[in-house]
């Protein structure tokens, strides 16, 4: 995805790679989160995102100047250093989990997910509500024609 | 599986991530690598939360869908502001905001 030319492809992957993530969260046992998965991000969010490559027509794409080589090994070799640390202090773990909580198929369910949603965390979902409307609000401010 | 196999996944997606907002200059591709490590940070939470029993971790992923949600429709906005005033999304022209 990131070694793409063509930003299309790039979006192409990406919802593969949220395919694939929606299957891991099945395999953790978080049903309703794979279904959101696949409605929010693979739905939604991803076709904004090729709309707006499509209306912007990136589709051929300017040749992106290659002028950065030095930066771009320099992003590569900070970021897969950044990678090994994360992967040893994972594996490093003293007794790490392999087994899944004995309840953990309970909690991923859309009644574990909503009691925890609309009990304990009564406000901060509906703070979440007053964010996507400032988002809305938002986008059409920003995205209108003659602001 | 154990829990460090989806802690390494999410960490190398992380990591593709973080590659891929310092060297594309395409700020669409850019804030597609940005979905991306909200993606992984995500499973790790979702992978914390069935290991742990606790069903703190996927509300914490509901809420960061929604706003990831609203980042989209932000962020796309603002690239298609900027594309009409300066017919580029090369990140490395749009710099109105250096002083």
């Amino acid at each position: 995805m990131v070694t793409l030319r063509n930003p299309v492809m790039s979006a192409i992957s990406l919802v593969a790679n949220f395919f694939c993530i929606a299957v891991l969260y099945l395999l953790l046992q978080a049903q309703l989160l794979a279904v959101l998965q696949l409605v929010v991000y693979t739905g939604a969010i991803m076709v904004l995102v090729v709309f707006v490559i499509m209306l912007l027509n990136l589709g051929r794409e300017e040749k992106l100047t290659e002028k950065y080589d030095f930066k771009k090994i320099a992003a590569v070799v900070v970021a897969s250093g950044f990678a090994l640390e994360m992967l040893f202090i994972i594996f490093s773990m003293e007794n790490p989990a392999t087994e899944m909580a004995p309840g953990a198929g309970e909690l991923g369910t859309i009644e574990g997910v909503g009691s925890a949603l609309f009990g304990t965390f009564l406000l901060p979902f509906e703070v979440t509500s007053i964010l996507l409307l400032a988002g809305i609000i938002g986008a059409v401010v920003l995205a209108r024609r003659k602001a | 599986m154990p829990l460090s196999y989806y802690l390494a996944l999410s960490a190398i997606l992380f990591t593709i991530g973080v590659a891929g907002v310092l060297t594309r200059r395409n700020a669409i591709v850019v804030f597609m690598c940005v979905e991306l490590m909200l993606n992984s940070v995500n499973l790790t939470l979702v992978g914390f939360s069935s290991f742990l029993g606790d069903s703190t971790g996927q509300i914490l992923v509901l809420f960061v869908m929604a706003v990831a949600a609203a980042e989209a429709a932000i962020g796309l906005a603002i690239v298609i502001a900027l594309f009409r005033n300066k017919q580029t999304v090369n990140i490395d022209e749009i710099n109105i905001l250096k002083w």
